[in-house]
């Protein structure tokens, strides 16, 4: 190994070391920003190897060089533009977008690579085929979870014969890829996987409900991540295989943590339905007489002479876009020598951490920002709990075996000392059952839409304490 | 089996372990950067476009160079920037306003 090679690998080393560093640094919010710089830089450094590598190399053509470039300056133009103007409501979209074109350049690579090397060892086929596999599921994938979440369909999608299509599309993508691996070199094998893999990404994601999205733009991260992965196997590249694993392994982490926080297995979602039968209304508890429901004024005075509020958002505040006006309530709270905090469930909103991002968006500080366990022991002392768009995570049914949310981790919000609800109506949520919550004594439903209930509880505050 | 496969996937299998030492310790609060930031990681894919761009010598070849260079450019250029543009929104709370300078 010659003495540039060297420098090259030890550069690359130096990127993988940058990745992982930053993503240590991910671990709180006060160093998160530099960890991402670390990280950027080692993208940097890793560009700059493989760019000097090519270059010492002498195959580079003008041909070649207009391919790279153009098709560089086009994407990170697209890339850039989109980074700078989404909205972060938006976020999820965004992800889901950067999963589908990560996974899509795994997938042409290991495409391209096969087709110029007839003679590959069964090893690197076998990568090929894997990351042709993984990186197709997840485009049409990411693609269609990206459509969903902008709201071109958020219902579940049923496709006429989805099961036995989805099985045929398993069976003739496993079919051809023994053919690629184990035949001769041929590139219609290929291509027959490819559309497999590509029509398997649709039917998986098109009959998944939009509350699931969590969990499927967490697995389809890992699926990136490891197409990514299985691309390094392909060009026998160190930091596309590190890479790939590290992202791999946050995406997997992500999913158990969000198919758990919903109470569901992984298996379950992917196959789909929920609430499509096969859990009825069986728990139902009868509410409906007794729900007390108040105006803005009687609840504006609750919370203007409590000493404690707990704030407890959910994904019906993110869809009002009224983040800033629940930040200018728990302000007026504050100045008043009131003690607020948000309780945050691990699912509120579209995407892992969403709803941190779109109140830090808001100006909350992120020490108000409270996880599941860290706040329900504090419930009990807290005098009102605001519930704003959340329904299923605050059912108390859920520790009660036999119903729909039996078992899902929730915030404790029915032991604090009083309740107020802001919900446009008694309609159930997600699991499509009754919150016992809202029959509790202690709640009082406050009906209205959470921008214009927010709105009038601010004005309402101010006219009280003003 | 080549040795160098043989060397990929003891990396790859290290760095998953590696992976999940350090992310679980993250913080829910921090799930969606986390997530973009690793997004922004996989755009590393790029260092494999660079490389194929040295070998293609088909109008295939070109073809999917040109799509895998556009797509992962897009993906590490706006991964990054939009992990910069959320994590700078995270705020400590603002230090207590001012103190009353009593003489």
């Amino acid at each position: 190994m010659s003495g540039f090679d060297i420098t090259v690998r030890l550069a690359s080393l130096f990127g993988g070391v940058c990745f992982v560093l930053g993503l240590h640094l991910m671990n709180s919010p006060a160093t998160a920003r530099r960890g991402n710089q670390v990280s950027a830089f080692g993208m940097f450094v890793a560009v700059v190897a493989v760019f000097a590598e090519v270059i010492h190399g002498g195959t580079m053509t003008a041909t070649r060089w207009t391919v790279l470039i153009a098709g560089a300056l086009i994407g990170a133009a697209a890339g850039l533009y989109s980074a700078r103007t989404v909205k972060m409501t938006a976020m999820p979209q965004l992800v889901s977008m950067f999963n589908a074109v990560g996974g899509g350049a795994a997938a042409l690579i290991a495409i391209a690579d096969y087709a110029h090397d007839p003679h590959l060892p069964a090893g690197t086929v076998t990568a090929t085929v894997l990351d042709v596999l993984i990186g197709s599921v997840t485009f049409t994938g990411s693609l269609i979870a990206a459509a969903k979440l902008q709201g071109y369909w958020s219902q579940p999608v049923a496709v006429p014969g989805g099961r036995p299509l989805s099985a045929l599309a398993v069976l003739v993508a496993a079919m051809a890829s023994v053919w690629t691996i184990a035949g001769p070199h041929t590139l219609w094998a290929l291509l027959i996987v490819v559309v497999a893999a590509l029509a398997f990404g649709l039917l998986m994601v098109l009959p998944i409900g939009g509350a699931d999205m969590p969990v499927v733009i967490s697995l389809l991260n890992a699926f990136t991540g490891t197409a990514v992965a299985m691309a390094g196997f392909v060009l026998d590249n160190a930091i596309l295989v590190i890479a790939g694993a590290l992202v791999g392994a946050s995406g997997g982490i992500l999913t158990k943590l969000m198919a758990d926080a919903m109470n569901r297995s992984v298996i379950n979602i992917v196959m789909g339905g929920f609430g499509t039968g096969a859990v009825g209304t069986a728990a139902a508890v009868g509410v409906g007489g007794n729900v007390r429901a108040v105006a803005a004024d009687d609840a504006a005075l609750q919370l203007a002479y409590a000493s404690k509020v707990i704030i407890v958002p959910g994904y019906g505040l993110a869809a009002a876009q009224a983040q800033h006006e629940l930040r200018e309530l728990a302000v007026l709270l504050e100045d008043r020598g009131i003690e607020v905090s948000y309780a945050i469930h691990p699912v509120a909103g579209r995407m892992p951490g969403h709803m941190n991002v779109l109140l830090a968006e808001a100006n909350v500080p992120y020490d108000q920002l409270r996880e599941m366990e860290e706040v329900n022991p504090e419930f009990e002392r807290a005098d009102v709990a605001l519930v704003v768009g959340a329904n299923d995570v605050t059912n108390p049914a859920a520790r009660r075996p036999g119903n729909a949310v039996s078992g899902m981790p929730i915030l404790d919000v029915d032991k604090a000392r009083s309740i107020i609800v802001i919900k446009r109506s008694m309609a159930s949520g997600y699991a499509g059952i009754d919150n016992d919550l809202y029959s509790d004594p202690k709640t009082a439903m406050y009906f209205a839409d959470a921008k214009k209930g927010l709105t009038s509880l601010v004005s309402a505050t101010k006219t009280l304490v003003g | 089996m080549s040795s160098g496969f043989v060397g990929d996937l003891t990396v790859f299998v290290l760095a998953i372990l590696v992976g999940f030492e350090v992310i679980s310790k993250v913080p829910a609060t921090l799930h969606t950067p986390l997530m973009s930031g690793a997004n922004s990681i996989h755009g590393v894919v790029f260092v494999g476009v660079v490389i194929l761009s040295s070998f293609v010598d088909s109008p295939l070849g070109y073809a999917l160079t040109f799509i895998a260079a556009a797509f992962a450019a897009a993906n590490v250029v706006g991964g990054y920037v939009v992990t910069d543009r959320m994590l700078q929104m995270f705020r400590k709370r603002p230090a207590p306003a001012r103190i009353d300078e009593a003489d």
